[in-house]
């Protein structure tokens, strides 16, 4: 019997996912649906230099059906809600599809509405989340003379969390190059005690802030955005002047998954087993990327390590064998650091980031400013598009997180 | 590891002062703790919170996120910073004697 999977979301991981599984099944074995609401797969990493003019906003966004392998069927629908009982995808349409495996692969979405006066239109108030956020900034940040600019996430999880780290860094490069930068003071608002998100980072780069003045203010929960007063006001009554603030509103799941009884937890993201990514809820169903609720950063290479993963889960699953394979949280990011550098970590579940080379002991350095690393972030735009989304594997940069050239330190606090 | 003498019983904590096994715990020892960080009394609006605390933390692992105590307590994010000053969630997991929220990845 042929099987039905159906993955929901083009994006990062369901592109990937779908492209493996077609060339792990053959045609008898399964027909592959992905379905997304629109044909418009953006390049999220892109959207981070956009506002300073270093990317252009045609060449982050292609087809998503042209990123699928022939044999993938393409279905552009909004999704209603998913009946976990009957096992059938309802779409806004009033159609519904069937399902024998489902894939919850729709990311997460931005949640302004969450925080008081943050979606109330502002001159003042901005966000680089979205591609018409970031454009919008790139056009207030090229009219921006002088003054106090905040880069404030409300509350974690953020997808990319390093982003708007790397968004301070890039202005203060961005108003160096403009000859204006000692008439700009960068303050970066953040809900932890600390502006990085893991341990390890905070302790070998606590010293790029000061050194980039850009002023910290930490343990600040945002509880409103006033715009016309250029202020962000805490729950517990702090307040934080702007003359222009970046903001990355609250994340949620997709809408559908609130609208779907058992899918998602209370934030919309769907409880999945760690290693298999296989539902807590229904064996049949399955999540990736964004759309998890798995503790490892919200990143797309996460979501392209686990869709090796779960690709051949969903093989074994099909042929009733245990699930074989096992996601170890493995996550690594470029950090962009500006003037033409940036960082790069490496970690997984249970290993914090550590110093060393990656993949191996000639690598790339970790943790530590280089121009190569920022040679890494500009070349994997291509790597994305040519090797990644087309679900081939990539030589070096694997599913499990390589231990060979990274220098483990007595001291480590551990995951 | 370092230790604390709540209640008269001396429990295993982290550098942070969070409980290490929370099967530890007991309710006696909640005063205590919520004293040596700067409240004085436990209202019955904070054993609500601590309860859910406790319960999330059987259920699902780990304490919820002030984010998500929000939305499920029944006690608002605004009331939550008035019971639990500066962080909520980090606070009433340390008073209930449950592992640091996540939410910080």
């Amino acid at each position: 019997m042929t099987a039905q999977i159906v993955v929901l979301g083009g994006g990062t991981g369901g592109t990937l996912l779908a492209n493996r599984l077609r060339h792990q099944l053959s045609s008898e074995d399964a027909q592959i649906t992905v379905i997304d609401r629109d044909d418009r797969h953006l390049y999220q990493p892109g959207l981070l230099f956009l506002p300073f003019g270093l990317a252009r906003p045609t060449r982050l966004v292609r087809s998503r059906s042209a990123q699928l392998r022939p044999g993938v069927e393409f279905r552009e629908a909004e999704v209603d809600h998913v009946d976990l009982e009957e096992r059938k995808v309802g779409l806004r349409d009033g159609g519904s599809i069937p399902y024998d495996v489902l894939v919850v692969a729709t990311g997460a979405s931005l949640a302004p509405e969450e925080t008081d006066g943050l979606s109330d239109p502002s001159d003042t108030v901005h966000t680089f989340y979205d591609l018409e956020g970031a454009q919008r900034l790139a056009a207030a940040l090229a009219r921006f003379e002088g003054g106090r600019i905040v880069v404030n996430l409300v509350d974690m999880p953020i997808k990319c969390p390093v982003a708007p780290l790397e968004f301070s860094f890039l202005a203060d490069w961005y108003f160096t190059k403009r000859k204006i930068r000692d008439r700009v003071d960068i303050t970066f608002v953040t809900p932890l005690d600390s502006a990085f998100t893991k341990p390890a980072c905070a302790r070998a780069l606590g010293g790029l802030l000061a050194e980039r003045r850009i002023d910290l203010v930490t343990e600040f929960n945002t509880g409103s955005v006033d715009g016309a007063g250029r202020r962000l006001v805490s729950y517990d009554e702090r307040e934080t002047g702007f003359d222009l603030a970046v903001v990355v509103p609250l994340h949620t799941g997709a809408p559908f998954v609130g609208s779907s009884p058992g899918l998602g937890d209370a934030l919309g993201f769907v409880p999945v087993d760690q290693h298999t990514l296989q539902s807590k809820a229904r064996p049949e169903v399955f999540a990736l990327g964004d759309s998890a609720d798995l503790p490892t950063s919200k990143a797309g290479s996460a979501a392209h390590f686990q869709g090796e993963v779960l690709a051949d889960n969903i093989v074994a699953y099909l042929r009733d064998k245990p699930l074989p394979a096992s996601y170890d949280g493995h996550t690594n990011c470029f950090i962009e650091t500006g003037f033409n550098k940036a960082l790069l970590i490496d970690f997984n579940y249970e290993t914090e980031p550590l110093p060393g080379h990656f993949p191996g002991r000639l690598g790339l350095p970790l943790l530590a400013e280089s121009r190569l690393n920022h040679l890494g972030k500009l070349t994997f735009e291509q790597i994305y598009w040519h090797g990644l989304l087309p679900g081939r594997t990539l030589p070096f940069i694997g599913r499990d997180m390589p231990e060979r050239g990274k220098r483990r330190q007595t001291t480590e606090g551990g995951g | 590891m370092p230790k604390a003498t709540y209640a008269g019983r001396e429990v295993e904590v982290n550098d942070e002062g969070f409980f290490v096994d929370p099967a530890e715990w007991d309710e006696a020892m909640a005063p205590e703790i919520a004293q040596a960080e700067g409240i004085p009394t436990l209202t019955e609006d904070h054993w609500r919170v601590l309860k859910f605390m406790r319960t999330e933390y059987t259920e699902k692992g780990e304490g919820p996120t002030v984010r998500v105590l929000g939305k499920t307590s029944g006690v608002s994010i605004k009331e939550l910073y008035q019971l639990f000053p500066k962080g909520p969630a980090k606070l009433a997991a340390k008073i209930a004697g449950i592992p640091k929220p996540r939410g910080c990845i």
